[in-house]
């Protein structure tokens, strides 16, 4: 079934899109994250341009992370005082990255710098989670208990100057790390049409030591607004989100979500680490494919 | 020599003036045949459901020599010219192990599509030369360099690159047979519009040749539109940026809202 996309000018199977949202919301859903990084490199390879797959990706991320987000409201498992600290750097960082996505976008190079950030990012934070992840399960089998954090253990974040305090997530720390955490995923963000759920998990666990069961919902509340800015700052700069595109990944990905939250439930944690970074490791794979191999043809065209 | 030519010439020009007088005695129909076409509608929308069409023109021809229809001699090639709109070609070439667009060159005037219907294949019809001098196909329709006096070497690959991605995605096209002649001077061709045609304003062009001469052109013009919605949306997306994200986003929020509420699984 034909559908014609009025910002990508071109006609789309209706049904490949809506299996794309699920099958990703699916995989979200499950693994508490956007999506963003499956959603963007799936739009690129089913030939949407890419200045569109990232505005667009951005936008199918706010319905997700809502969607997700609406969980962990009713259970208060978000620290909102958090979440706005790192969104006021996040609205930064999106400000430049798509100034920075403009300038790539002119120069021709938007591609390449895209599918170098996924590669880089997503190989890195992919490797680190198997490597952690396999641990865990090894800890696990042999019945060991896994070190617990210890309350007096500090780095060099904490000592930091301009502490506040986040009451919900027990935490006394600088607003530099937070502003700074939020700002780099605020620029990945809007260059890679990602929420950056799978570099703010870590970044918060392991930089900011926040407990973990505020971690996914603080970090999914503050993406639906990183994303949603990102969204507008797209549509306002360079006009490439195409709402039609979104509505259906949108509609395939809350119905996926919610089905793989529920699939999510039956795995132990450490596994399901396992897969999400073997997952984003084959995306990193796949992307560093079409970079290395050379390509059909080494003949591209662009609009002016 | 001189003066023998001379001498011959008044007896020349009578033969000639006799045999003018006849022709027009036995034929007097002998006026240069012309070409014809009419476009059903003027304007093509692109709806929802839009995934490519095929666009049909008529036509006929003019004073055609019923012997030369019945050989078969008269061929015609239907063009469907796409706006013009500058392309910037890209070549990747490989740095660090890598596949980078290095190189570029920038052409003005570039129809954005071009699909073509023959009555036979090309090469059957008439010459490249005369091809060529028509700007007849997609491998001599005029593309303009931005940059003219670039070098002529680097130029002819990019512009053989730009057709070459042109036909490879589609929307440079050629149908042999696609033109067909229903009756002795009336044809039909038939186009294909690719599923990511262009939208503005196309030019049809019909090309009529006898015994492979070119004898005559017509064009008419087809606005390819989108649709009422999908215009709306478009023209939101340009004209109102800044307004048309925050509905995205609110459509964003909507879906994720009531998605929860429909799908909710725990």
């Amino acid at each position: 079934m034909g559908i014609y996309l009025p910002i990508a000018e071109m006609s789309v199977n209706m049904v490949v899109i809506l299996a794309m949202g699920a099958a990703v919301g699916f995989l979200s859903g499950m693994f508490g994250v956007g999506g963003g990084f499956l959603i963007t490199p799936l739009l690129i390879f089913y030939n949407i341009p890419p200045a569109i797959a990232v505005a667009t990706g951005a936008n199918q991320v706010v319905a997700s992370s809502v969607s997700g987000a609406l969980v962990h409201l009713k259970k208060g498992t978000i620290d909102f005082k958090l979440g706005t600290v790192l969104l006021v750097g996040g609205i930064a960082g999106s400000t430049l990255g798509a100034w920075v996505f403009a300038l790539l976008r002119s120069v021709g190079q938007l591609d390449l710098f895209v599918s170098l950030v996924y590669v880089a990012l997503l190989g890195t934070v992919g490797g680190l989670m198997l490597v952690e992840s396999v641990r865990a399960l090894q800890r696990a089998r042999t019945g060991a208990t896994p070190a617990l954090r210890q309350p007096g253990q500090h780095n060099w974040i904490h000592r930091l100057p301009f502490k506040m305090r986040f009451r919900q997530s027990k935490m006394f720390v600088s607003v530099i790390p937070v502003l700074g955490i939020g700002a780099v995923i605020g620029f990945l963000a809007s260059i890679m049409g990602v929420g950056g759920g799978f570099i703010m998990i870590p970044a918060l666990i392991y930089i900011l030591k926040v407990p973990t069961n505020v971690v996914v919902g603080t970090s999914l509340f503050q993406i639906i607004f990183t994303a949603a800015y990102t969204t507008i700052v797209h549509s306002t700069a360079n006009q490439t989100v195409d709402i039609v595109l979104a509505f259906l990944l949108m509609v395939g990905g809350v119905a996926g979500a919610q089905y793989g939250a529920r699939a999510g439930q039956k795995l132990r944690g450490e596994q399901l680490r396992a897969l999400l970074a073997l997952l984003v490791l084959a995306v990193a794979l796949r992307l560093a494919f079409d970079l290395f191999v050379r390509p059909a043809s080494v003949y591209s065209l662009t609009g002016l | 020599m001189r003066q023998i030519k001379a001498c011959k010439l008044p007896f020349l020009l009578f033969i000639l003036t006799l045999c003018a007088v006849e022709a027009r005695a036995q034929a007097p129909e002998i006026v240069p045949e012309s070409i014809q076409i009419g476009l059903s509608t003027d304007r093509v929308t692109i709806t929802s459901d839009f995934s490519g069409a095929d666009l049909t023109i008529f036509g006929a021809l003019d004073n055609a020599d019923p012997m030369v229809a019945r050989q078969g001699r008269y061929d015609v090639i239907v063009v469907l010219e796409g706006p013009a709109r500058p392309v910037v070609v890209r070549k990747k070439t490989r740095v660090l192990g890598m596949w980078i667009n290095t190189q570029s060159e920038t052409f003005v005037n570039v129809p954005m599509s071009y699909s073509v219907a023959t009555t036979r294949a090309r090469q059957d019809i008439t010459n490249t030369a005369n091809y060529k001098q028509l700007a007849l196909g997609a491998e001599n329709v005029n593309i303009t360099p931005y940059d003219r006096n670039g070098d002529p070497v680097t130029l002819e690959e990019f512009s053989n690159a730009l057709r070459e991605r042109k036909k490879a995605s589609g929307l440079f096209s050629e149908r042999i047979g696609g033109v067909q002649f229903l009756s002795q001077n009336l044809f039909r061709a038939t186009l294909h519009l690719a599923p990511n045609v262009p939208v503005g304003t196309h030019r049809a062009r019909a090309f009529l040749f006898k015994n492979g001469v070119f004898i005559k052109e017509n064009s008419a013009q087809l606005a390819i539109l989108k649709a009422g919605f999908e215009q709306r949306v478009y023209r939101a997306a340009q004209n109102h940026g800044f307004l048309y994200g925050i509905a995205a986003v609110l459509l964003a929020f909507v879906t994720g809202w009531l998605g929860r509420i429909i799908f909710r699984r725990d």
